[in-house]
């Protein structure tokens, strides 16, 4: 009888294949994906069976937190050296060409403009420290907020405006909001929502 | 592969050395995943759904230009507080106060009587959506068409009111209802005196 020879397998596998399998997936999700942007505050939006998408470009995106402070954020990086510019000669302050780079960098803030030159000067993770993310005034006294959003409209028509509100936010807030949208004309806007399933009634 | 390889080695001794071609892709793989990985966790795949809204301007408006709705046309929500909702129809009448009735946002509540109150148009809307299901309507027709339909001469009109108590929230839903109820004309107003006063009847 002869000898059975149990023929000793190689445990490597082929690793080809499964290289090609995890860039195919790398490549689909950096092109169907999209970065998230960092927030200086967490915010829990309400959920809606609305179900427009938000446009990529142009879009004014104003944050509001649980607790009512209004954070201000508009794209394009020579868009916000220009809004600042003129936001600084409607407000008497006069910022330097470093602080202009810096503020093109900073993607959504919460500060009123008399403290934008000590915040720009922060490194930008302490920049939204509780202390440091105090939100634009909008009062009917000093309502900053107001001229941010006429200002940057000037700078650049497309702009869309998209309001991304906490659902714990009181209605006064809101209210406030929508009021100074109203005293500057921008009538139309978006709010942002999470998707809800619609109930269907068939 | 390695085995491969050490076998050329063997039979290759002396003469100069044949490399192999192969390569491990381990690594590869490895950096592969990683990099999903983190692409999974920085970004995003959904982008937010929005809602868009259209308020009245803040231009003066002389009496003549302004639209008076028709009282019997109108229904009032009032948000209040801890997600309650209170609605009532058409305005004081001969010294009568409109019933006030206390409601909720869930499917049974302030749904309900929406269903009922628009009940024609949500019909016609069903119909136009199940022609445009078996492919017989475009979606740009369908769009225009339920415009059409919503803007009914005879539908209700909603007005939305939020107290000082009530949240971002209830706006949202309440702005959600008038979308699941087909309603095409809905605002969102400043509270009234007289709206207090019939909350605080209420209470």
């Amino acid at each position: 009888m002869p000898k059975v020879k149990i023929k000793r397998k190689s445990t490597a596998v082929d690793m080809t294949a499964m290289c090609d399998v995890a860039f195919l997936l790398l490549t689909f999700f950096m092109l169907t994906s999209n970065f998230i942007q960092k927030e200086p505050v967490a915010v829990n939006t309400p959920s809606s069976i609305s179900e427009i998408k938000i446009p990529d470009r142009n879009i004014i995106s104003i944050l509001v937190d649980a607790k009512g402070k209004v954070f201000f954020g508009a794209d394009g990086q020579e868009n916000r050296v220009q809004l600042l510019t003129k936001m600084g000669a409607a407000y008497n302050v006069t910022f330097t060409p470093a602080e202009l780079k810096e503020f093109s960098l900073v993607n959504k803030f919460g500060v009123p403009i008399s403290l934008m030159k000590s915040y720009l000067a922060l490194k930008s993770e302490e920049r939204d420290l509780p202390q440091n993310a105090l939100g634009i005034p909008c009062d009917s006294l000093d309502n900053q907020f107001k001229s941010w959003v006429s200002i940057a409209k000037g700078v650049n028509r497309e702009y869309r405006i998209a309001i991304k509100a906490d659902q714990a936010t009181t209605y006064p807030v809101i209210k406030k909001l929508m009021g100074s949208l109203q005293d500057i004309n921008e009538n139309r806007y978006n709010l942002l929502t999470s998707l809800k399933n619609t109930p269907d009634y068939e | 592969m390695s085995e491969v390889a050490a076998e050329t080695q063997v039979k290759q001794k002396g003469k100069t050395k044949k490399m192999s071609t192969r390569v491990d892709f381990t690594p590869m793989v490895d950096l592969g995943f990683l990099l999903i990985t983190f692409f999974m966790l920085a970004t995003s795949m959904s982008k937010p759904q929005t809602m868009e809204i259209a308020m009245p301007s803040k231009e003066k408006v002389t009496e003549e230009d302004q639209t008076k709705i028709k009282a019997s046309r109108a229904v009032t929500i009032l948000l209040g507080k801890e997600n309650k909702v209170f609605y009532y129809e058409g305005t004081r009448e001969n010294n009568i106060d409109p019933v006030v009735n206390q409601t909720d946002f869930s499917p049974t509540g302030m749904r309900q009587f929406l269903i009922k109150k628009n009940y024609e148009i949500m019909v016609k809307v069903r119909d136009l959506k199940t022609k445009k299901d078996s492919k017989n309507l475009s979606d740009e027709d369908f769009e225009k068409q339920k415009q059409e339909i919503i803007g009914d001469k005879k539908a209700p009109i909603i007005l939305i009111k939020g107290t000082v108590d009530s949240s971002y929230k209830n706006l949202i839903d309440a702005l959600d209802e008038m979308a699941i109820c087909n309603i095409g004309r809905y605002a969102i107003v400043d509270i009234t005196p007289f709206d207090l006063e019939l909350l605080a009847k209420k209470l």
